[in-house]
């Protein structure tokens, strides 16, 4: 089997439009603030981190297919471009690029909107909005974009299913038929999604944004970070619960070494948070949590904890990460980065990421 | 591990069907769909599912779903949390699994296409937290039966069986998607067995959409007649279960048919339209040629994605003939569509069952509607039901949004 590098990042959140500003919030520690988001029907408001308005219009918003399309399409746009720039750069013909897009909710604005427009009076329901609520839409405006794609898939579940993005784009490059693979976690808020997310935990704060990861073959186009493995995805069952699949992912994963950093989902949750606690009872070394940061973005938010994984890693500050990948209800996956057994000479860790330890 | 893996197979394992299950509007199972198909019959009804007096068109492709599930190792309680989608999905899995003589397994991978999952769980929720919104009985029920994730999980839950769950959703190319990967896995070596296929039911959003889109034919669906004015929206799912030959022979299994071939592609044309030519259809049809190891002069049956609309079917038409090239006089096509209607996520699986139909029972489906060709048409369309010698057949599936999809499926004799 080949090394499969990683190639680029990119990032959509509450914090920026890049990964610069992940990267920033993340080393400030401190949790986004908190907007209200209003609910119809409530007085008291629902809670959000929304991705802030970038600083100048994104250029790739002239595109003509980027016209009437949702946020979530504008952020899983975003993330790719900036994933793939390194792999574009050559000049002269773009490479080909493979691209998985990986939802949970999807698009929800457009969804909501028609479905209010189809209860009022179908026969008004707006036609503009109906093709923007499909699965695959963002992956088809992300296709338009990058050009040279000759596949394209999108996969929903729950946010572990990130996992399975990585991993079908691996079989796509090791079978030859695409140069890079650019694996996209993405999603948009709403209220009805915070509603959703209030009925398991009325604490939550619903985010949204986007995640990529740009996986190739060629060293010369490596950050310097390999995607070391990916768990099998341990399935919750009548016979095994969350808390035993996560347990079982974790078995799967390696002892802990010095030099690493464990990237998880916890969220201030006890309830949602334990069978990822439990599972991960015993670490006592460095440990991030972008979810406390940036909010509940569902499969964006697995893709923040990959993305900022590989940018801890090829920043030079870890030899590795661990991805701890505990979906909601479907699976626990876990995903290892490495530096390629790069010598790391400084092993003083940096004390912001072992200052969110749960 | 997902990954690293064994080193890919070489050659690849042949993959091959053992079970195959499926839920249309003509009827729950092989048997009464293979004879409705053979006859030519259609499944359209009036919808009554969901209110449809204020649309342009008033009748789909209904699937009569009263009937008693079959017992499964599902509680009670989970039965009663049961949407239809996820009831068809199971009678599906039922039938393919019963066919197959599998026995339950704690490492069954599963690959499933859909376009809406539960949607209309979600159009449940949605309208109790609008109209009563410090209601919340049912809401976290509805929040989790709503994913798709949890619809594959209650099927294996119904097999006794446990295994990683990959929900596809390339819009209309889903259930052919799905096939394909799942037969991409087992070639790779990743698995012996996988239980795969697609689902959808109706559900008042989507109808909603494709009639505000004015797809939805106003008249009677007719894929590649010269007036066709429309697709029909239908609702059903497929499943089929996947092995290696090697594993099949190993335990004595019946061998339905042989997959040979996949090929996708990405249509960048625009996002609902494909492009006039029909470029990534043919590339899909190439691709599945070339991994198949044939040509078009050996295929003896297409099972067209042919939706009825205008520039579905002239984009299609351009690419059957450009693919098929001199063969093309004599190629077969039909569109299944006029039949059961479009069944969005559970088209291609639905389709690539009814290609296993003819290959076993060596018959060909009809377009009853079918009056006109279009001039664009170099192909034969059956507009009848016939007898014929088929060993190869291939499926089209196409996606708002881009994504194509073929499979190749052989006779096994």
């Amino acid at each position: 089997m080949s090394r499969i590098f990683v190639c680029g990042l990119g990032s959509v959140s509450p914090a920026g439009w890049d990964v610069k500003s992940l990267r920033d919030a993340l080393g400030k520690n401190a949790p986004l603030p908190v907007q209200p988001l209003m609910r119809p029907g409530w007085q008291k408001p629902l809670k959000m981190r929304p991705v802030p308005n970038p600083p100048v219009r994104p250029p790739f918003l002239s595109h003509p297919n980027m016209r009437r399309t949702s946020p979530i399409t504008q952020y899983a746009a975003a993330a790719a471009l900036e994933a793939v720039k390194k792999v574009r750069q050559g000049g002269g013909v773009h490479p080909r690029i493979g691209i998985i897009v990986c939802l949970q909710s999807g698009c929800v604005q457009f969804t909501s909107r028609f479905f209010e427009e189809t209860l009022k009076s179908p026969a008004t329901a707006s036609p503009l909005l109906f093709p923007e609520t499909v699965f695959a839409a963002p992956a088809s405006h992300v296709a338009a974009l990058l050009e040279n794609t000759p596949l394209v898939c999108t996969l929903t579940g729950d946010p572990s299913a990130y996992s399975q993005g990585l991993a079908l784009g691996i079989d796509w490059l090791q079978e030859g038929r695409v140069d890079a693979c650019v694996v996209i976690g993405a999603e948009e808020l709403n209220w009805l999604l915070a509603d959703a997310l209030w009925h398991f935990d009325h604490r939550a704060v619903i985010s949204g944004g986007a995640g990529a990861l740009c996986l190739g073959l060629n060293p010369e186009w490596s950050l310097g970070v390999d995607l070391e493995l990916i768990t099998d995805a341990h399935t919750y069952t009548t016979r095994t619960n969350r808390k035993l699949a996560a347990k079982k992912m974790r078995a799967k994963m390696p002892a802990q070494s010095r030099a690493e950093i464990l990237c998880d989902g916890l969220n201030d949750s006890p309830r949602a948070d334990a069978a990822e606690s439990s599972a991960w009872a015993e670490w006592n070394g460095s440990r991030i949590s972008p979810k406390l940061i940036l909010g509940e973005g569902l499969m964006a938010s697995a893709a923040w904890q990959c993305v900022a994984a590989c940018d801890l890693i090829a920043s030079g500050k870890f030899n590795a990460a661990n991805v701890s990948l505990v979906g909601a209800n479907q699976q626990a996956v876990g995903i290892r980065f490495n530096n390629g057994g790069r010598d790391i000479s400084d092993l003083s860790l940096p004390t912001m990421a072992g200052s969110l330890a749960v | 591990m997902l990954f690293p893996q064994k080193p890919f197979p070489s050659p690849a394992p042949r993959v091959v069907i053992t079970g195959a299950g499926i839920v249309t509007s003509l009827g729950l199972g092989w048997k009464p769909n293979a004879a409705a198909f053979r006859a030519g019959k259609t499944g359209f009804r009036p919808v009554t599912l969901f209110d449809v007096s204020q649309q342009r068109v008033k009748t789909a492709a209904v699937v009569d779903l009263a009937v008693n599930l079959p017992a499964t190792q599902l509680t009670e309680r989970q039965k009663q949390r049961l949407d239809r989608a996820s009831k068809m999905l199971l009678l599906a899995a039922l039938e393919a699994w019963q066919q197959s003589g599998w026995e339950a397994r704690d490492h069954l991978p599963v690959v499933l296409g859909t376009t809406a999952g539960g949607m209309t769980i979600g159009e449940d929720y949605f309208r109790q937290a609008v109209n009563l919104p410090n209601h919340h009985k049912g809401q976290p029920t509805r929040v989790l039966h709503y994913q798709s994730q949890t619809q594959a999980r209650m099927m294996l839950d119904a097999l006794g069986s446990a295994g990683p769950i990959t929900i596809i959703s390339n819009a209309c190319a889903s259930g052919t998607n799905a096939i394909g990967e799942a037969w991409q896995m087992i070639r790779r070596g990743h698995a012996d067995r996988v239980l795969t296929g697609g689902y959808d039911a109706l559900n008042q959003m989507v109808f909603s959409g494709f009639d505000a889109l004015q797809t939805l034919s106003p008249t009677s669906c007719r894929p590649f007649d010269a007036h066709r004015d429309g697709l029909a929206l239908g609702e059903g799912a497929a499943v089929l279960t996947l092995e290696t030959l090697e594993s099949a022979q190993s335990r004595g299994a019946e061998i339905l048919g042989e997959i040979i071939g996949y090929g996708a592609s990405m249509d960048r044309h625009h996002l609902t339209q494909p492009h006039p030519e029909g470029d990534a259809a043919y590339q899909a049809m190439q691709l599945a040629c070339t991994s198949a190891k044939v040509t078009a002069g050996d295929v003896d049956y297409l099972n067209a994605h042919g939706t009825g609309t205008p520039l579905n079917d002239q984009a299609e038409a351009k690419a059957i003939n450009r693919w098929a090239g001199n063969h093309v006089g004599a190629l077969p096509v039909s569109s299944t569509k006029a039949g059961i209607g479009h069944l969005l996520g559970a088209a291609g699986s639905a389709e690539a069952v009814v290609c296993v139909m003819c290959l076993r029972e060596q018959w060909l489906p009809p377009e009853l509607a079918f009056e006109t060709p279009d001039p664009a048409c170099a192909f034969r369309i059956v507009s009848k039901s016939e007898d014929a010698s088929v060993k190869t057949a291939l499926s089209n599936s196409f996606g708002f949004g881009g994504v194509n999809a073929t499979l190749i499926l052989r006779r096994w004799s």
